[in-house]
């Protein structure tokens, strides 16, 4: 018997919904770590029920989480849980919050600077966990994407994390600037048919992509055409908002910029524009059927400045056609007065049949599709302000 | 024995009562008092002060015997009433946001 479990991550804690295959009756638990921002959560591929969370606030900092029953219980990795006893023998050291940019000779990269808002360069600091991206082979193995921009990997669950520091140390660095949410690692896609494959977005720097599980990186911006920077086909400087490919086909890649929807057949080594009818082709997610690999899905915002839907209508635009022909989902969705946003991770798909689709809203809704977006309904409309949207189809 | 007051969501994360406890030897000092308290919270390494600088967090202030001691040094000695466990020692986030 299938079960779906959708994992949460809003302004003011995190949330966690289930239901069974038919996706019609739902529970929702919640919140975990009232209070506080959490980032993203996402679940391991090899073991479902280990999820890590990112726990963040501009007051107290990052804090990394665990879970290893499903979002039920969490715990500090290294901690078990306990505090006084776990000190006196020698666990937890406190390490599982400790993000250091590597500037080690052996292994890392001089700390250098980036380029600040106003066009001078200012030093790399650490403020938060965008992104996690559990391995696809490992469950104690897991990517975090953070900002300042960088790529930090633990292997023993999240007790560690150490810097693959070739990505921060591109020669290109001091040429990335912050976009307007902070310069932000928010997009990790490992390839599932080449273990040393993984792809990275950026905002404002763009794209790159490793062969060679992460120690070296190129930016793979070519095509992309991005007229609010100086030079709009600079190598790097690109606003990507968010990347996404298919399981089946990881050479084609599909990426919302902040303006353009946009593909790549080449595993992102040229991109062409796609964004075709969509009444704006400003937004934040992509994501992609999980039977149909040229079905994709976008949420397009009225511009850059205002960040709300077009007419007031909360509308999923899905092409059949990997791109240029859009249509507009609405059915169950709200079409007037609606000035909601959608955030680059908070909308995705489960892998049941038919596939599912649900996307979390800046005004707190949580709306899931049981047939690929021809009708939703919301399973929670209230929540804080919903930062990200993870799906697991469990069995 | 000197008595600390964590904010609430430090309270949570180190799923301790609103005030703790600590057992200091020496001189009681704001480096101390933080040092204790990430030794017996360790969870708490990181919230407080910045890892290895161990600067405090900018949004992060202390209060001692009703006085802001967030700008004192580290290594001065905080008030009588603080290291006789008479009055708590108090970490506040700083009002701002919502």
């Amino acid at each position: 018997m299938t079960a779906i479990r959708i994992l949460v991550g809003t302004r003011k804690g995190a949330f966690i919904l289930t239901s069974d295959g038919q996706r019609k009756k739902w529970s929702v638990d919640g919140p975990h770590f009232g209070g506080w921002e959490i980032y993203h959560m996402k679940g391991s591929s090899v073991d479902p029920d280990r999820i890590y969370a990112s726990q963040t606030s501009s007051w107290f900092g990052q804090i990394i989480q665990r879970s290893d029953d499903g979002g039920k219980t969490w715990s500090q990795p290294g901690s078990g849980g306990k505090t006084e006893a776990a000190a006196e023998s020698g666990m937890p050291q406190g390490e599982s919050n400790l993000f250091v940019y590597d500037s080690s000779e052996e292994t890392g990269k001089p700390l250098g600077t980036h380029q600040w808002y106003d066009g001078t360069q200012h030093p790399w600091e650490f403020a938060r966990v965008w992104h996690l991206e559990p391995a696809l082979d490992d469950p104690d193995s897991c990517y975090a994407g953070v900002e300042d921009a960088a790529l930090f990997r633990t292997t023993d669950g999240g007790v560690t994390w150490h810097e693959l520091a070739g990505l921060r140390g591109h020669e290109s660095g001091p040429n990335w600037a912050p976009g307007a949410g902070g310069m932000c690692l928010h997009t990790i896609v490992l390839d599932p048919a080449d273990k040393n494959r993984i792809f990275c977005a950026i905002s404002a720097a763009g794209t790159f992509r490793s062969d060679d599980g992460g120690d070296t990186w190129k930016p793979i911006n070519q095509g992309l055409h991005s007229e609010h920077i100086p030079d709009p086909t600079a190598e790097v400087g690109h606003c990507v908002h968010r990347i996404a490919i298919h399981p089946s086909k990881p050479n084609t890649l599909f990426m919302q910029k902040h303006w353009d929807v946009m593909r790549s057949d080449d595993g992102g080594d040229s991109w062409r524009e796609v964004s075709g009818n969509l009444p704006s082709d400003f937004g934040f997610p992509i994501a992609v059927h999980a039977h149909e690999p040229e079905t994709i899905y976008v949420v397009p915002i009225l511009s850059d400045s205002l960040h709300y839907p077009p007419d007031g209508k909360l509308r999923v635009y899905r092409s059949r056609t990997g791109g240029e022909d859009w249509e507009a989902l609405t059915n169950g969705l709200p079409q007037e007065h609606c000035y909601v946003n959608v955030l680059r991770d908070a909308m995705a798909v489960d892998t049941a049949d038919p596939c599912g689709i649900y996307f979390g809203t800046t005004g707190g809704q949580v709306y899931a599709s049981g047939d690929g977006g021809d009708h939703w309904e919301p399973i929670v409309r209230d929540l804080p302000a919903v930062l990200s949207v993870e799906a697991q189809t469990l069995s | 024995m000197v008595r600390v007051v964590l904010p609430f969501h430090l309270q949570t994360l180190a799923r301790s009562e609103r005030e703790v406890r600590l057992d200091i030897d020496g001189k009681i000092t704001q480096r101390a008092v933080l040092d204790a308290l990430e030794a017996r919270y360790p969870m708490l390494r990181g919230t407080v002060r910045e890892h290895l600088s161990l600067k405090r967090r900018p949004r992060v202030r202390f209060f001692a015997d009703g006085e802001d001691v967030t700008f004192e040094p580290p290594d001065a000695e905080l008030p009588a009433s603080i290291a006789s466990g008479e009055r708590a020692f108090m970490i506040v986030g700083a009002v701002a946001g919502g």
